[in-house]
């Protein structure tokens, strides 16, 4: 029962790890049909963020999770230099060039990583100095709980800000049809830019959520959790809001699960099985819709 | 045979000779000194790496599909060669080196051949972003798997899979150039052949092309096969002259790099490919032997040229432009003008053609 439980306090952590991560990429594949693979990396620059600033936070005597907003500061202007610099100037050439672009990028900021910090990987000091939670003769990490729960509350605050905000629905306009969104006023181009930093900035929670757990990090951070975090995109269908949430949350608890209850060396395979099994089955991931192409 | 196809065959026979001959003359004398084995080692992994991009080129330039999991196949097809050699050495069967070479080479590409054909009927379903994840899941499955690879050896108690070390280094600098040779032709003459063309076609408009009877799936999954097969045998030379194997070395980062060099070159330009591939593997092993500080920024240059590349020339430094050795030659002699009268329509035929294909990006 304890195992139970603590796998699956565990499995949901890393699941909403991936589901915001899955979220960055959904919304940019959403609007400009690109896979950003170095959103991945923006979680890596998000946590050296976090190596650094934690520490500074504590010696000008400032509480320290505020170091949470430098790390989405730092982020979100990665993000928005990002697509400013590289995406903008190959919109309008193809998918394949983007998506050179985009590992062009993420290469780019592997290796800047690499220059600035090294191989060796470097361990963010504590976020939060919280005792286990003890329920019976049950313990839980409190720290697990409480970026669990900043997780979700940071998703449902991306549902309303989507579903209400004027911004929001510009969002969901653009991907449905970009002419007529630019017809009916809609500012595109500052639509993509508001996407990108919306999406880093989910990228350095989801950062802060990795090293509160995981805590050792290094330059080549985002490649496997950027993969599976799109994996989880796809999962739930790309372009589809909460599809990234429910891919994200699922293929974690499906890869904690596994790794303890079943096949500790395979479970990697085990998650990428499962997702080429739901794209045979149902091609355009589980809330994915099916787009018709004209002749 | 016609004529002029005859010619066509010599001419490119004798410059493949002739390159041949140039490269023996620089490794076989020793005019380099000390140096000649490492520069024969840069070679040889600029031949395999040549092998590998080209068999890429054949999904991305001409199928218009990208792998991001190419490496899963040239692994496979290390793997076999490397459990091949091993089991001969186990049991003590000699056989000749080139022979040893050629089979090993075969039954590495056979094998990657059916995984190709495994996730290829069922992956070709699937288009563009869609197709590309889930070659990145195989990748990594294929990954997990060797990093789990435990073959009992029958006799002895010891098993041997995951890393490999002391596989027998065969593949000599001649025996790779020709096979680089035979396999680039291969993949060629398929490109130019009535299934090449096909493939084209459905790049082009895979709803036109299977409206006018070209089987879509048949030829997707035929051309992921051969492309699946010589990235097998690519991964074959790889395991055969550098001796020791890891399955972590066949990682995301590997198959996107291939796809980068491949998308440099021109992604449907085999002359793209032969450049690109050489130049991008070997430049970097270059830079960090000459300077070793300059070695932790050799990837970032890398990365900033691929984006620039990307900014101001998405078709890739060649295009779809292919080198001729016989255009050239008739260039140099004059001889075009003859044939510029004999087929007077040519110039205007070939133009808008070239024109066409350097919007390939652009066409969905």
């Amino acid at each position: 029962m304890l195992l139970f439980l603590q796998s699956l306090t565990n499995g949901l952590n890393l699941g909403s790890i991936y589901a915001l991560t899955a979220l960055g990429y959904t919304m940019v594949y959403g609007i400009i049909r690109m896979i950003n693979f170095a959103h991945g990396d923006f979680i890596m620059i998000g946590g050296f963020t976090l190596f650094y600033s934690i520490p500074f936070m504590d010696s000008i005597g400032v509480p320290k999770p505020f170091a949470i907003i430098i790390a989405i500061l730092v982020c979100v202007a990665v993000g928005v230099l990002t697509e400013q610099i590289a995406y903008k100037p190959v919109r309008g050439h193809g998918s394949m060039t983007a998506l050179i672009t985009a590992l062009g990028m993420s290469l780019f900021l592997e290796n800047l990583a690499l220059v600035l910090f090294g191989t060796t990987p470097r361990n963010v000091p504590a976020m939060f100095d919280l005792p286990n939670i003890t329920i019976g003769n049950i313990s839980l990490q409190g720290k697990t709980l409480l970026t669990l729960s900043i997780g979700i509350i940071t998703m449902l605050l991306l549902m309303i800000f989507v579903q209400k905000t004027t911004i929001g629905k510009a969002m969901r306009a653009v991907p449905e049809d970009r002419i007529a969104s630019a017809l009916v006023g809609i500012n595109v181009n500052r639509v993509i830019t508001v996407t990108f930093a919306l999406g880093s900035g989910l990228a350095a929670i989801a950062s802060m959520m990795y090293v509160t757990s995981y805590v050792s990090i290094k330059n080549e951070l985002g490649i496997t959790l950027g993969l599976k975090a799109f994996a989880a995109a796809i999962l739930g269908g790309i372009g589809s809001i909460p599809g990234a949430m429910i891919g994200g949350l699922l293929l974690g608890l499906i890869e904690i699960f596994v790794k303890v209850y079943l096949f500790p060396s395979w479970y990697e395979a085990i998650t990428y099985g499962l997702l080429i099994l739901v794209l045979l089955i149902k091609p355009t991931g589980l809330l994915g819709r099916k787009d018709n192409e004209k002749v | 045979m016609n004529a002029s196809y005859k010619r066509h065959y010599l001419i490119n026979l004798a410059g493949i000779a002739v390159l041949f001959a140039l490269l023996c003359l620089l490794f076989d004398t020793g005019i380099l000194g000390r140096r000649t084995e490492y520069i024969k080692g840069l070679a040889i992994i600029g031949m395999y790496s040549i092998i590998m991009v080209c068999s890429l080129n054949l999904l991305t330039g001409y199928m218009g599909e990208f792998s991001l999991g190419h490496a899963g196949f040239m692994s496979i097809g290390a793997y076999s060669a490397a459990i091949f050699t091993s089991l001969l050495a186990l049991y003590e069967i000699s056989i000749p080196a080139p022979i040893l070479f050629v089979i090993s080479l075969i039954i590495a590409g056979a094998v990657a051949a059916v995984f190709g054909i495994i996730v290829g009927i069922p992956a070709l379903r699937l288009r563009g972003d869609y197709l590309c994840i889930v070659t990145v899941a195989v990748a990594e499955i294929i990954r997990v798997m060797l990093c789990n690879l435990s073959i009992p050896a029958i006799t002895g108690s010891s098993t041997f899979g995951k890393s490999f070390a002391g596989i027998p280094k065969i593949a000599d600098f001649h025996y790779v150039f020709i096979a680089t040779v035979i396999c680039v032709t291969l993949m060629y003459m398929y490109i130019r052949s009535r299934f090449g063309r096909a493939v084209i076609a459905i790049r082009e408009d895979y709803i036109a092309a299977s409206a006018s009877g070209l089987n879509v799936t048949k030829h997707k999954v035929m051309t992921f096969t051969i492309s699946a097969f010589f990235a097998g045998v690519s991964g074959a030379i790889y395991a055969l002259s550098i001796t020791s194997l890891l399955p972590t070395y066949f990682n995301f980062s590997k198959s996107s790099e291939f796809l980068a060099m491949v998308i440099m070159g021109g992604s449907g330009s085999m002359t793209g490919s032969i450049v690109a591939a050489p130049i991008l593997s070997a430049l970097p092993q270059i830079i960090s032997y000459v300077n070793a500080d300059f070695a932790s920024y050799r990837m970032l240059i890398y990365a900033v040229l691929l984006i620039v590349i990307m900014i101001f020339k998405p078709s890739g430094i060649f295009g779809s432009y292919e080198f001729s050795l016989e255009r050239l030659i008739d260039k140099l002699s004059g001889r075009k003008n003859v044939k510029a009268v004999t087929v007077a329509g040519g110039a205007s035929i070939e133009a808008p053609t070239t024109a066409g294909k350097d919007d390939i990006g652009e066409v969905k």
